[in-house]
């Protein structure tokens, strides 16, 4: 049975120095849901205290109606995928497979076709009697989601898994893994580093820095309309530029250094100073806009990347689908640039609360 | 401290092992050693508490000059052993040596061989009637002579240099090639860049061969009982004052003892001070090539190592002939005969079997207790552990005729007396093989990751089986090489078998040390090949099960 798992103020302290300040989340029974963020920013030690091998300095951890946090961790029901896959050096693959059935004292008869049955899940039926050493580090990645998976844990944990793996068998593997969430709907929690493969591999996400929550949302969320500056930073690449709010109404009058000003949708009232931030594919370059000048081009195939400076001295970068035009800008060239107001994000300036809507 | 929310604590399986772990310590070590401190300042000749001994050891010739001249035989035999033990570890590493395994595992074996053999050999070949001062003797030329300071030297030197050899070359091997050939690329011709870069990158390892070299040394008792001749060092000093005082009140010996643990202490604070300022962590991705020497370049490569090594395993190979002659009273050559070993098995026969019991009984409780603090040390790290780990390895320090003394004046009255018995000297091969064990074990669960074990305890095993079904079971073969070092070095214990045996406690290398002192030559070597036979299975054993990985320092 799977479980939603719900955590409410969570705090881990380290002597002085709190690792997490409070942080709530209600993950839903079967979600895919990753904790993204740099290093140290707790994600990994979040996902320790719910497996257990870390002390709960505060707050309170649900699985489904129970609560968890007096729970040892070898009675937590738990599927862990560890980041160097962990997998028992001395047993072999079957073996490993088998060992969280049998100490949960499944009768033999059934060890048997449960593991084989997982093994064929992850394809390596014909590793079966093979020891780990004789594994490639996908193989070895391929053992450890079995093991973890074939006890039907109500809750499956997987800390940076495929971090290991070289970047080919990296989205290889993400999509084996993703495929198999889905068919198993076990709740799901992933922590990593990696924005892309966030985005790639979850239901929601929750962006986290020092020990804090940034946002919690949709990959499309999150990515569409970043809920601060540090989120709009850290996923994907984003153009900060500085300017002037005006904002009554729903709508903010926005003038970037006296060139350019437009429109842009607000969720409330704010005048002074702001912070707007545009993904290098919502700009394009214009008959008039911003000016600047072309610095630097890289081809990238799909679509060419421009680091283009205004005139004021900021640079940007800007991308152009090589399916939208067919010529490349040469480097030296004055160019203006523009924006879709509609997509872009807008920020206080000290505080960086969101005011777009 | 951490405040643990709505989690009560309970004193779980760690938390007994680790107080069994601390009395039994603080019993068998601490608690001698602290009798020891305490007689140290008294007197029988003196009222109340007096400093009366260290003011005699310091002031009288007869004792002082004997911390001199250890003072004098540890610091030759580190220089010694150095300038043979670096060079050698260097042309091992780097050039194509032929019979390169097999001159690592001699070098290995000599070094494991029962200390006082090394003496006893060399007195056959070069003593008074021996066979090489024999040799020079129809010459009309003299040989030189074995006894006295040179003698002790030159023999601690052939036995420890494996020590210096072992540190340097395993750095050796850790270094990644990238550093020399970064320095070659930057200009540096061969010898300076040895000088420049290899040297000090390996340096701290060099020093904890010449630490261990230098600890053998000071603690080593056979060696120079046997070859001294007047030539007296400290732990001699020890054996002999504890021998003319009583052994109730051993005050001149317990003097003698704290003075010889306080140099320990001082070699070993001034070794940490070196190094820990210039530890370097490497992690070797290319380990170095050997250079390939062809013709007479190999040779003259080759031939000093084997020389070496020939010369440093000798005594073993004297041993074993030896044990096969029969010599008359007079020590003529009565027939090559297997007398000897008829001779030790109707009069020693208590001496072999004691030896094995006493150190297969010290052995498993050696695994036991080894498996216990290594996990300990490791992965209940905090103050407890650090104490641990500094009572587990202060018998380093503390050479076995003093911790003999310790055991003696700590057991010899109720409630616990075990002096005479069986026990007190299966307890002191614990106490002093131990460290073995544990820092072999130690060093094989550090690279074990913690990961794994999370694993098992997440899959629904507990930890306490966790730590039985997963942990220990992988921990075994680090575990396994350090208690076959354990087990040889207790077969060949002599220092603290010396103070503790009584008539029916007594074992092989006690019966050596007495009939070599009996000039007994041919009983002795039997029971000398006994033990060097019984130490090389025990090493190739161990070679064989770890594929020749073992790690013996």
């Amino acid at each position: 049975m799977s479980n939603a798992v719900i955590i409410k103020d969570a705090v881990k302290r380290y002597g002085d120095f709190t690792a997490l300040c409070g942080v709530s989340l209600d993950i839903r029974e079967g979600e895919f849901f990753t904790l993204l963020g740099p290093s140290g920013c707790g994600k990994t030690t979040l996902l320790r205290m719910i497996a257990g091998f870390n002390s709960i300095e505060g707050g309170d951890f649900y699985f489904g109606e129970k609560r968890i946090n007096d729970v040892p961790a070898h009675k937590r029901d738990i599927g862990m995928v560890f980041q160097n896959y962990a997998i028992f050096p001395h047993l072999t693959v079957r073996e490993n497979v088998a060992y969280g059935l049998k100490a949960r004292k499944v009768p033999k008869a059934q060890i048997g076709p449960k593991v084989d049955e997982a093994l064929e899940l992850v394809q390596i039926s014909h590793l079966a009697d093979r020891k780990p050493n004789e594994l490639s580090g996908g193989q070895q990645q391929r053992v450890a989601l079995a093991r973890a998976f074939v006890i039907e844990p109500s809750v499956l944990l997987m800390d940076e898994p495929l971090s290991n793996l070289d970047a080919k068998l990296r989205v290889q593997m993400r999509s084996v893994i993703k495929k198999l969430q889905r068919r198993l709907g076990i709740t799901t929690i992933y922590v990593t580093h990696d924005q892309e493969e966030a985005l790639a591999i979850s239901d929601r996400i929750a962006v986290m820095k020092d020990g804090h929550i940034m946002q919690i949302g949709t990959p499309n969320e999150i990515y569409a309309k970043p809920q601060n500056p540090f989120v709009a930073g850290f996923i994907g690449v984003s153009n900060f530029l500085d300017c002037d709010v005006k904002a009554a109404g729903g709508k903010a009058k926005v003038t970037i250094q006296n060139e350019l000003s437009i429109e842009v949708p607000a969720c409330r009232d704010y005048e002074g100073k702001g912070s707007l931030s545009a993904r290098p594919e919502q700009l394009f370059f214009a008959e008039e806009g911003m000016p600047g000048t072309v610095l630097f081009s890289t081809f990238l195939g799909d679509f060419i990347e421009y680091e283009v400076q205004l005139d004021n001295g900021q640079s940007l970068i800007v991308n152009e689908y090589t399916k939208d035009t067919s010529d490349v800008h040469p480097d030296g060239e004055k160019v203006h640039l523009r924006f879709d107001p509609l997509r872009v994000s807008l920020y206080e300036a000290g505080s960086g609360e969101v005011l777009s809507l | 401290m951490k405040t643990k929310l709505g989690s009560r604590w309970r004193p779980d399986f760690w938390f007994f092992a680790k107080i069994i772990v601390i009395v039994a310590m603080c019993l068998f070590i601490v608690y001698p050693f602290y009798t020891i401190l305490t007689k140290s300042v008294f007197s029988n000749k003196v009222e109340g508490l007096t400093l009366y001994n260290f003011i005699r050891f310091f002031t009288k010739p007869y004792y002082y000059q004997t911390l001199i001249r250890s003072m004098v035989v540890c610091f030759a035999t580190v220089f010694t052993t150095t300038l043979i033990g670096v060079p050698i570890a260097y042309l091992m590493t780097r050039y194509n040596i032929p019979g390169k395994k097999i001159l690592h595992i001699f070098i290995i074996m000599s070094l494991m061989s029962p200390p006082f053999i090394g003496a006893y050999s060399w007195i056959i070949l070069l003593g008074r009637n021996g066979l090489l001062a024999k040799l020079f003797a129809t010459f009309d030329a003299t040989a030189p002579t074995i006894y006295g300071r040179g003698g002790i030297i030159f023999v601690f030197t052939l036995h420890l240099f494996p020590y210096i050899y072992l540190y340097t070359s395993g750095a050796m091997n850790s270094i990644d090639s990238s550093l020399e050939e970064a320095a070659e690329n930057l200009g540096m011709s061969k010898l300076r860049r040895i000088w420049t870069i290899t040297l000090p990158v390996i340096l701290p390892s060099i020093l904890a061969g010449c630490i261990m070299v230098f600890m053998t040394c000071l603690a080593d008792f056979g060696t120079p009982m046997l070859l001294g001749e007047g030539y007296t060092v400290l732990p001699v000093l020890v054996y002999n004052e504890y021998m003319s005082e009583s052994a109730v009140n051993p005050y001149m010996a317990s003097t003698l003892s704290v003075i010889i643990v306080s140099c320990s202490l001082l070699m070993l604070t001034f070794q940490k001070l070196v190094v820990d300022k210039r530890n370097y962590t490497m992690s070797s991705m290319r380990p170095p090539q050997e250079t390939q020497l062809h013709g007479w370049r190999r040779f003259a490569v080759s031939a000093p190592i084997f020389l070496v090594v020939f010369v440093a395993f000798l005594p073993q190979i004297v041993v074993v002939c030896q044990s096969f002659v029969e010599r008359s009273f007079s020590g003529m050559v009565k027939g090559i005969n297997l007398n000897n070993y008829r001779a030790i098995l109707s009069r020693l026969g208590t001496n072999i079997r004691n030896t094995y019991v006493f150190s297969l009984i010290a052995i498993v409780f050696i695994i036991i207790l080894g498996i216990i603090v290594s996990y300990i040390l490791v992965r209940k790290k905090g103050k407890v552990a650090n104490i641990i780990d500094t009572l587990v390895m202060f018998p380093f320090v503390i050479p076995g005729s003093v911790l003999g003394i310790g055991l003696i004046v700590a057991f010899n009255r109720k409630p616990l007396i075990l002096v005479g018995t069986a026990a007190i000297m299966i307890i002191s091969y614990v106490i002093r093989k131990l460290p073995y064990t544990v820092r072999s074990g130690s060093a094989f669960l550090y690279q074990m990751d913690p990961s794994i074990e999370e694993a098992s305890i997440n899959l629904g095993v507990s930890p306490m089986k966790t730590f039985f079904t997963v942990t220990a079971r992988m921990m075994l073969p680090g575990i396994m090489s350090g208690a076959v070092l354990s087990w040889i070095t207790c077969i060949n214990e002599l220092s603290s078998s010396i103070m503790l045996y009584s008539g029916k406690t007594s074992t092989i290398a006690v019966a050596i040390y007495q009939e070599v002192v009996r000039m007994s030559d041919g009983t002795a070597a039997a029971l000398a090949t006994i033990l060097t036979v019984t130490t090389i299975i025990s090493l190739l054993i161990v070679f064989r099960a770890t594929k020749g990985k073992v790690k013996i320092v």
